[in-house]
């Protein structure tokens, strides 16, 4: 027995040793160091580039647009955003020119002798700006994307409602703040290959990427990924504009060249999670059943598309949350601002539309005084209902259980009521929310990729694992080992796995989207079933037997039901030359369909669910906020690595809590104000109690073992149970993310609870 | 000439004066196992021990430890065993991506250190100044924990 057993972690040694090596614990033969140029202003026509004479260039490589072989473009949806500016600037921070010196010091002393002189730009800063297209930034409404879900007539149903409630509901950026900022080094072989080896989550992204930028061939190009100091979405897309610059380096100084940001440059330059509006307008029965939904997302892209018209999609499907509800217009719009594009970050578009769906759930049990648990319970998805897209939840539907689950073991209904009304100078509340996340790609995504991976078999009976999913700290490298263990029925240290090389293994798609577990997961089985189907097929043909008296358990084949030979003896027989390598692709369970056009269908092949209960304490001088407990629900499905699966729920949630109650960013005409880790806040050891994790498993039928995708689900729900604990404790209704003291407080001038008590 | 006492080997270092401790530990010497986050004493994945004392690197020039003695993550196995501590990081599932984890061992030993019981909320305020953004804390508090519970039955 492997799966669902917590063995410990495979990379734990060399991480508690300090022998694990990130990018920046390496150091090549004569490697260079790169610093970069940005933008300081946020929309502008650069007129020219000053060179001080001050300054000895010739001990220094200088880099810019020009020097780009291929396309000067970072590839990814939309081919909209340069490696390096040409002409004009559309944010600040943006990359203008690159230098590289023999030491970090003078790569970026060589950085302030150049000056950079605009002709500036209006420059539009805001969501509202860009929807009153106040200049035009992309196309005729600086609209990158749109979808419309509809389902009924919501019209027709919000008129006839017993009961209509409207709100709205606001967040800000987040950044991802791995602990590690992002490093690339890039060193150009003798033979031309480019290699990159680096801090990322998708070696194959960055691959693509450098194709295109230097023309190169699939195997002129090498990725590897080192030990990654933390992703989180942040290392998805990002780190092909790392590696891009590193390499241009490298190619024009001859040698390798180690490009590591410190973090405020990473603050400046990196994407972060994007701010939106979302308006929601709920018809009700009068005995709280919802009827109509309108909801309308605007989410702010920032100055290039990254990855912007996928966050949207999953922001839009999820806005409803796990509720049924016949009549439903659903319209969600990504914009282009003049500010650092933002990208993927955990929870994908989830967070925020998970904040306002379950905000307004609270709304509406407070306007018409239902109990937030009733309301919830009366209109939740269970198995057999059809989800704002169409799609029939024919199994692994976990509402009620973690609902059920997370009431009971916090006490909720009772607390609720006793928390009610409380005159002290310290207040508790208690809060609650309900969510999902679908696993894996969202619509035709996994269909189009069909990711692979492969095992290979050798002569010592060795199984090595291949793929392009990455280890960046939530456990790939202990969970795939502990698949094809099971899947084998042998011991884990027979079992080995392949550097994250993409001159060496697949490409499983990338490492995002709840989908390394579930997903690539279920391809690693697949490839390790193929492998036993391999063997028994070769094991008949030297024995003369027909292949379906073959047959194989626990490291043993038998004909029959006499054993014919053990694994290692297979490998000594068959694996003597080479080992033997079997490869799966991934297909979609039966009966899942998908259409673009129309944006209905299976959505995702499966959701997970959660219920997550926060009690707070809020001191009424100051309003702070103190956390007091935090529950977490989640029905994972299959918990492969119990103990992994737990820390991952545990660290989301956590970062959900930033989310909610501390994480902003602050702008100020275009540039980031607190770019360092005094004003940028994530939670503290001090902030955080200890943690509740309770999984409970309703497994999948086509997960590996019955798992679901979890890594981003436990991001989506902390932020509102956090805000509907304040809103118990004060009756302060929060609407916008973070909950600061300020946000408390104002939210307490505006509603009549102050006014009641003055 | 700087003078120091790394993991219990000399070490005589001929390094500008104003050096960052965490730079000459990382590029000189090749102890690149603490970490850099933020280079301003925020994130703790610098923590090294000095004299018994935990402190950022980054925030050390390296003439302010002549004749100091310097504990790194490096040092806290002995002969290819792990400590305690790091046995139990290892065990309670305390590492995610691990950029954290030298930083926390070592804020980990020095309160280890100065005081052979704490609570945790004692464990809690000594790894305040050392940030995850991983693990939320829970297991790499549980994990010290029982390293603490593990040593009082030895005792
Ligand atoms: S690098 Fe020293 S405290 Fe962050
Ligand atoms: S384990 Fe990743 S930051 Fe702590």
């Amino acid at each position: 027995m492997s799966v669902g057993t917590s063995v410990t972690r495979r990379d734990a040694q060399s991480k508690v040793t300090g022998q694990a090596l990130y990018v920046d614990d390496y150091r090549l033969p004569n490697m260079w160091y790169g610093a970069t140029v940005r933008s300081t202003v946020p929309h502008a026509r650069i007129k020219n580039i000053h060179y001080s004479p001050n300054f000895d260039w010739s001990q220094v490589v200088i880099c810019d647009y020009r020097d780009i072989p291929g396309r000067n473009l970072v590839a990814l949806i939309y081919d909209d955003q340069p490696l390096l500016a040409e002409s004009i600037v559309r944010h600040v921070g943006e990359p203008i020119v690159l230098v590289a010196a023999p030491s970090k010091e003078l790569a970026r002393k060589a950085t302030r002798y150049v000056t950079i002189e605009y002709e500036e730009l209006p420059a539009v800063l805001t969501i509202e700006e860009s929807l009153a297209r106040k200049q035009k930034l992309f196309g005729e409404d600086n609209i990158f994307k749109s979808y419309t879900i509809t389902r009924g007539n919501v019209d027709e149903a919000l008129a006839s409602a017993d009961i209509v409630v409207e709100g709205t509901y606001r967040v800000g950026h987040q950044e991802q703040l791995y602990i590690e900022p992002n490093g690339m080094i890039a060193t150009v072989q003798a033979d031309g290959t480019l290699l990159v080896q680096g801090s990322l989550q998708c070696p194959y992204y960055v691959h693509r990427a450098l194709k295109e930028l230097f023309e190169l061939e699939d195997d002129k190009v090498v990725v590897i990924q080192n030990t990654t100091g933390g992703g989180f979405g942040g290392k998805e897309e990002f780190p092909s504009v790392v590696a891009g610059h590193a390499a241009l380096l490298a190619r024009k100084a001859g040698r390798p060249v180690k490009l590591v940001y410190d973090r405020s440059e990473d603050f400046i330059a990196s994407t972060k999670r994007h701010p939106a509006i979302i308006r929601h307008r709920t018809g009700l029965t009068r005995d709280g059943r919802l009827i109509a939904a309108e909801i309308d997302l605007t989410f702010d892209g920032g100055a290039y598309c990254t990855l912007s018209p996928v966050v949207l999609s999953r922001g839009v499907i999820h806005a409803l949350g796990p509720y049924n509800c016949p009549n439903v217009r659903i319209s969600g719009r990504v914009v282009a601002t003049n500010t650092p594009p933002n990208g993927a970050f955990r929870g994908f578009g989830v967070p925020q539309a998970a904040f306002a769906a379950e905000m307004q759930m609270e709304r509406i049990a407070q306007v018409a005084g239902f109990s937030p648990v009733e309301l919830r319970r009366k209109n939740m998805l269970r198995e057999g209902d059809t989800t704002v897209t169409g799609q029939i939840l024919n199994y692994s539907v976990g509402t009620a259980q973690v609902l059920d689950a997370a009431i009971e073991h916090s006490d909720y209904l009772n607390k609720l009521q006793i928390y009610r009304n409380q005159t002290g100078s310290k207040r508790r509340g208690i809060g609650l929310s309900l969510y999902y996340h679908g696993s894996g790609f969202t619509g035709s995504g996994e269909e189009k990729i069909k990711g692979r991976a492969a095992v290979e078999f050798d002569k010592e009976a060795r199984i090595r694992i291949l793929t392009g999913s990455t280890e960046i700290g939530q456990g790939t490298r202990t969970i795939f080992p502990q698949i094809v263990a099971e899947e084998l029925g042998i011991d884990l240290a027979q079992i080995d796995f392949e550097e994250s090389n993409t001159a060496k293994v697949p490409d499983s798609g990338p490492t995002v989207a709840s989908r390394t577990c579930m997903v690539v997961g279920s391809v690693v089985q697949k490839a390790a079933a193929a492998l036993k189907a391999e063997l028994i097929r070769r094991i008949a043909l030297s024995c003369s037997l027909p292949e379906e008296g073959v047959s194989y358990k626990r490291g043993i084949f038998y004909h029959q039901d006499q054993p014919l030979m053990t694994l290692t003896e297979a490998a000594a027989r068959f694996c003597q030359h080479s080992p033997i390598r079997t490869e799966a692709r991934y297909s979609s369970p039966p009966g899942i369909k998908w259409d673009d056009a129309s944006y209905t269908g299976d959505a995702y092949p499966v959701y997970a669910y959660a219920a997550d209960v926060v009690e707070v304490e809020v001191d009424m001088d100051t309003y702070e906020v103190k956390l007091i407990s935090v529950l977490t629900v989640s029905d994972v499905g299959k918990a492969i690595n119990p103990r992994l699966a737990e820390g991952q729920i545990e660290g989301g949630t956590v970062q959900a809590l930033g989310y909610g109650l501390y994480e902003e960013v602050f702008w100020k005409d275009g540039h980031m104000l607190n770019t360092r880790l005094t004003n940028y806040i994530i939670p503290t050891a001090l902030d955080i109690p200890d943690l509740e994790t309770i999984l409970i498993e309703n497994p999948y039928p086509y997960g590996p073992f019955g798992a679901k995708g979890i890594g981003e689900l436990p991001m989506d729900g902390g932020a509102p149970a956090a805000v509907a604990a304040i809103a118990n404790a004060t009756g302060a209704f929060i609407t916008q993310l973070p909950a600061t003291p300020e946000r408390i407080l104002e939210a307490l001038c505006q509603s009549k609870h102050l006014s009641d008590s003055l | 000439m700087v003078r120091v006492k790394i993991n219990g080997h000399e070490h005589v270092l001929q390094t500008e004066p104003l050096a960052r401790l965490l730079d000459v530990l990382r590029e000189t010497l090749g102890f690149t196992g603490t970490k850099e986050g933020c280079g301003e004493g925020e994130c703790g994945a610098c923590s090294v021990i000095i004299d018994g004392e935990l402190v950022n690197s980054c925030l050390i020039p390296i003439c302010q430890v002549d004749g100091c003695e310097i504990l790194t993550v490096e040092g806290l196995a002995v002969d290819g065993e792990l400590s305690l501590l790091q046995q139990c990081f290892v065990e309670y599932g305390a590492t995610q991506c691990g950029i954290c984890i030298p930083g926390m061992l070592m804020a980990a030993k020095a309160l280890l250190d100065s005081n052979s019981c704490p609570t945790r909320n004692e464990i809690r305020a000594a790894i305040a100044g050392n940030l995850c953004r991983c693990t939320g804390y829970m297991k790499i508090v549980d994990a010290i924990e029982a390293a603490v519970a593990a040593k009082l039955e030895v005792k």
